[in-house]
């Protein structure tokens, strides 16, 4: 492991992490992102743009998000201390709104009149489409029409609050795809457009700027740790699809030396497979989406398609902050199989009556190999960055049960 | 740099007094020998310059024409090793006509830079259109092809203003592809009349010629913008004539076909 005086200084002016990020779109998009850059940059010089959206996190949001003493977790696995930080009782029911309240913020400060965005699972499309019809702007989400089919809860909830929902036919028609129409809606509308972004991906100073708005999770655990227990946790433990969620309650705690950091990417079938969605552990270095970061990609550069039963995880790239925290070995990146986040689905479930999302199982999942051999005064955080209402269906489906 | 079949092609064209026209075409598509006998048809069907598009499975510039053309490109087994040899093949029977590649960076990225431009200049490569790579990453592709004698051709867009048209115009050389409306390949037809606007405002900062591109599709549309351009591009259409075709030589003579008729629009114009 490399050390450094700070892990918490990135990107560097040009939008890199290390090798890491940059700014790889069109040239119809780069004015417009510089000028979202330089819009960034000033919204975080501005008290009232801070006032607001702290206002609006706390009396629409619902923060702060308890962190939550997993008491039943805790004594089935005889081990170390187990904490959920409660991203799932937020508004829209996911981490994603920290994000979303963010960046419409700072669309209408740009006087944008339209917002558009990309959606796996749906809770980033629910959540713009939320914060959309809060501030009355017209709303297009693209989503995959796999992803679609798998996730109609959160479908009828865009629609129910006016947004346009885009079926995307190309390509492996998840995430990727969504993405890559969104990008392409942009490329058409830039006048009047404002793309939301829902992860710590694409070009600078999106990964940035979607961290920081996610910084709120870290920020308020380490205040909550501090009541509960007067101490820092001893482990961080979040799952990774583009790493939002993840990215949030790492990111307060990178400088905290003897912090163990844990992200747990989704193994599908096995990483050994070929359907998985582990672009860290399964992928090399590429270019994708406006970033460079681990890709799942063949030998000549083809993008390949991610498996995971969560549709969230579903995503051949990841952040690009991660991807350098990997290399810099701050941040340890494990798996976990689709199997193996089904039984944590459950078992969360009947011991702590709480239905996580899919996503959020492959964190809990990695609980079992680690928490039963730790000392019962080790602390482990678990970032619970959703609820799973949304995913009854599948996990139905893949347990045999009709409903 | 030193001069390239781009520089030669453009000064004779000048000197003749009329526009270039400027193909695309999918290497690969719909198989490598057909997409051979299109790239060896068109110089004669009248194409000045000819691009070759390197198929990628996530081209987020690109309408639905061209994603299609990538895709059966793709399932034809097409990779950037197979798109070189396409170019040796055609570089043997053809020495003059310009040859350019376009697409997405991350097949380079993978293939290796230096590896790439070796064999991409000795299979009879001019110049690079990497969509994904802006002026902001020109480290990344754009200074070793200048250094290694490739035209590196930069796309300018109705959104690239004018403090920015400077930092766009510095690495391109060979022609300046001008992107005639915001939005993806094969979209919207653009409106000669704004497209003569932006052409003025450029041609105060560059000497260079400039290509127009996306959305041409007729005789009619190229003609207009072979009166107010030095060159005009025409891709999608072409591709659709493959997407449309029964039979492999049914595509072939589509393709060369649309190229002889677009050929001939362009010619009409006079710019001495």
């Amino acid at each position: 492991m490399t050390q450094l005086n700070t892990y918490r200084a990135g990107p560097d002016e040009t939008g890199h992490f290390g090798l890491f990020g940059g700014q790889f779109v069109a040239e119809t998009l780069m004015p417009l992102i510089l000028e979202l850059d330089k819009a960034y940059e000033s919204s975080k010089k501005d008290p009232e743009f801070a006032a607001q959206l702290k206002s609006l996190l706390k009396h629409y949001v619902g923060r702060e998000s308890p962190l939550y003493f997993a008491e039943r977790l805790t004594e089935h696995f005889g081990g170390a201390k187990i904490y959920l930080k409660r991203e799932d009782l937020n508004h829209t029911g996911a981490h994603k709104i920290n994000n979303c309240m963010g960046q419409i913020l700072l669309a209408l400060k740009m006087g944008k009149k339209r917002i558009i965005a990309e959606t796996g699972a749906g809770q980033h499309g629910v959540a713009t489409a939320t914060v959309a019809a809060r501030f009355g702007l017209p709303c297009s989400i693209y989503m995959g029409e796999t992803d679609i089919e798998r996730q109609k809860p959160n479908v009828f909830r865009m629609k129910l609050m006016g947004a346009e929902v885009v079926p995307v036919t190309s390509g492996s028609r998840t995430l990727k795809d969504a993405m890559n129409e969104a990008l392409r809606d942009w490329v058409t509308n830039v006048e009047d457009t404002f793309y939301i972004i829902g992860t710590v991906a694409g070009p600078h100073p999106y990964p940035q700027l979607v961290r920081d708005f996610q910084n709120v999770i870290g920020e308020e655990v380490r205040r909550q740790i501090m009541e509960a227990e007067g101490r820092l946790p001893d482990t961080l433990l979040a799952c990774i699809g583009g790493g939002s969620n993840a990215m949030g309650l790492f990111h307060p705690f990178l400088d905290d030396e003897g912090i163990d950091i844990i992200g747990v990417e989704a193994a599908g079938h096995g990483i050994e497979t070929d359907k998985h969605a582990a672009s860290l552990k399964g992928g090399r270095p590429g270019v994708l989406h406006g970033n460079r970061t681990y890709l799942l990609q063949d030998d000549d550069g083809q993008i390949i398609e991610a498996h995971s039963i969560s549709a969230g995880l579903d995503y051949p790239g990841i952040g690009p902050e991660h991807a350098w925290l990997n290399d810099m070995g701050r941040v340890n990146y494990v798996n976990a199989t689709d199997d193996e986040a089904l039984e944590a689905f459950q078992l969360c479930c009947k011991l702590e009556g709480i239905i996580p999302a899919l996503e959020s199982s492959h964190a809990l999942a990695y609980l079992e190999k680690i928490a039963p051999d730790l000392p019962k005064d080790h602390i482990i955080v678990v970032n619970l960055s959703g609820r799973g209402d949304k995913d009854i269906f599948t996990v139905a489906d893949a347990l045999g049960v009709k409903l | 740099m030193s001069e390239t079949r781009i520089d030669r092609r453009f000064t004779a064209l000048k000197e003749e007094g009329r526009a270039a026209f400027v193909t695309f075409v999918m290497a690969g598509d719909p198989d490598h020998e057909t997409a051979l006998e299109i790239i060896k048809g068109l110089p004669r069907a009248g194409a000045d310059v000819i691009e070759i598009g390197m198929p990628f499975t996530d081209p987020m510039a690109d309408g639905p024409s061209i994603q299609q053309a990538g895709l059966r490109a793709l399932a034809s087994g097409t990779t950037l090793k197979s798109t070189l040899s396409l170019i040796r093949e055609f570089r043997a029977t053809d020495q003059d006509t310009p040859i350019v590649l376009m697409g997405y960076y991350n097949p380079i990225y993978s293939y290796g830079i230096d590896r790439f431009l070796e064999e991409g200049k000795e299979a009879g490569v001019d110049g690079l259109i990497i969509v994904d790579l802006p002026t902001e990453e020109d480290e990344e592709l754009c200074l070793p092809a200048l250094k290694a004698g490739v035209n590196f051709i930069r796309l300018t867009t109705p959104t690239t203003d004018d403090t920015r048209l400077p930092a766009v115009l510095k690495n391109t050389s060979g022609f300046l592809y001008y992107v005639s409306i915001a939005g993806t390949t094969g979209a919207a037809a653009p409106e000669p009349a704004d497209v003569a606007k932006s052409l003025e405002r450029i041609r105060k900062a560059t000497d260079m010629p400039i290509a127009v591109g996306f959305g041409i599709r007729t005789p009619d549309q190229a003609a207009a913008i072979a009166e107010i351009a030095d060159g005009a591009v025409v891709g999608s259409a072409l591709v659709e004539c493959i997407a449309n075709a029964q039979t492999n030589k049914e595509a072939v003579d589509a393709v060369l076909s649309l190229a002889s008729d677009l050929s001939a629009g362009i010619r009409s114009v006079s710019k001495n």
